[in-house]
């Protein structure tokens, strides 16, 4: 199996490109009028689960950004889904 | 590099397609039934599609040296009217004799409704009374984790279900091990935006193990890439995984599971 500077050969850039961009999506949003977004705030209150001494912050920031509710909904209010729970459902008010 | 596309929506895509997935080394190719991006108005532009999954799909993908074979249901996204889903699964037995059907699927949960529930449940007694496996949808982003489990305990109802007929589909890291640890199989699905990255995918095949594991693209019309499959591999190959171990992820665990279809052949 590759060691540490092997997997940092293969992926530190796409690490970095994407921890630029999701800084410069927090610059855009707090830039841009309007009144604050759940999933804006999501994405901010996760953030100090990557600096945790784990072996699983992937999943970690998976169930963080899940519904944790258990109770079938009556009808679907909608299709689709937008990636973090809405803040009634314990989502980042 | 040989390999099966065990989850793709052809309907959604074009012939080229069809000719770089062929390139890519494809030899075989699985669609399971899905919502096709607006909700149909009958139970006949049900029929109609199942035609098409049953009839002219196989000759599209032949024309390529590619084997077709499908999955039949009524999606979660159009199983919320009860009354509706009902007189589509009644369409479903008359299309079980056509010679490249492989089961039941894709079904599951959308928004975690009640009604979801029900259908999905009428589903796996049908793959029950006619023997055959089941691909099951897991919901999308924040509904994800919660649908996993209220199918893991809908399926865990059934006594006499053989789970290792039954595959649960877009796992990813919160849901892939309470899927393998229950008995059944896990797709791990490549998106470019959602789902899985193909360094994801990899990472789990690491932790997790890779005996009840497969690979696939779901491309369909939204944003997703028919080769994801195939990239992957090459992920695997750059992180230094034997052809060996590829070679079981991409081909020998999608056909180790399929086989357990009457109807499958490679």
């Amino acid at each position: 199996m590759p060691d540490k500077k092997k997997i940092a050969d293969l992926h530190f850039m796409d690490a970095r490109c994407k921890l630029i961009d999701l800084a410069a999506f927090f610059d855009r949003m707090d830039r841009h009028e309007g009144a604050a977004d759940y999933r804006d705030q999501a994405l901010r209150a996760a953030l100090p689960i990557l600096l945790e001494n784990r072996g699983d912050r992937a999943k970690a920031v998976l169930d963080f950004l899940s519904d944790e509710s258990s109770e079938l909904l009556e009808s679907a209010p909608f299709q689709g889904a937008f990636g973090a729970p809405m803040p009634e459902k314990g989502g980042a008010a | 590099m040989r390999y099966i596309e065990p989850h793709a929506h052809m309907v959604s895509r074009t012939t080229d397609d069809y000719q770089k997935l062929a390139i890519a080394g494809c030899e075989v190719l699985c669609e399971p039934a899905f919502w096709a991006g607006f909700d149909r108005a009958s139970a006949q532009g049900f029929h109609d599609y199942f035609r098409q999954l049953t009839e002219y799909e196989p000759k599209r993908a032949e024309k390529f040296g590619i084997k077709h074979f499908c999955w039949l249901c009524i999606n979660p996204k159009e199983a919320d009217d009860p009354v509706f889903a009902r007189e589509v699964m009644s369409l479903i037995p008359d299309f079980l004799e056509k010679k490249t059907v492989l089961g039941i699927g894709e079904i599951g949960l959308n928004k975690n409704t009640r009604n979801e529930l029900t259908i999905f449940e009428e589903h796996v007694q049908i793959a029950l009374m006619h023997d055959l496996p089941i691909l099951i949808h897991t919901p999308h982003l924040e509904d994800k984790k919660k649908g996993t489990k209220l199918i893991l305990d809908a399926l865990g109802n059934f006594s006499a279900l053989n789970r290792e007929k039954v595959i649960i589909d877009h796992v990813e890291e919160h849901t892939a091990a309470m899927v393998l640890e229950q008995g059944y199989w896990a797709g791990m699905t490549l998106y470019p935006e959602s789902k899985c990255t193909p360094n994801r995918a990899i990472d789990m095949l690491e932790t997790l193990g890779s005996d009840r594991l497969w690979l696939n693209s779901a491309c369909d019309w939204g944003i997703s890439d028919p080769l994801a499959v195939p990239k992957c591999a090459i992920e695997m190959k750059k992180r230094e995984h034997s052809a060996a171990f590829i070679e079981k992820v991409v081909y020998e665990n999608p056909a180790r599971f399929l086989a357990q279809a009457k109807n499958f052949s490679l």
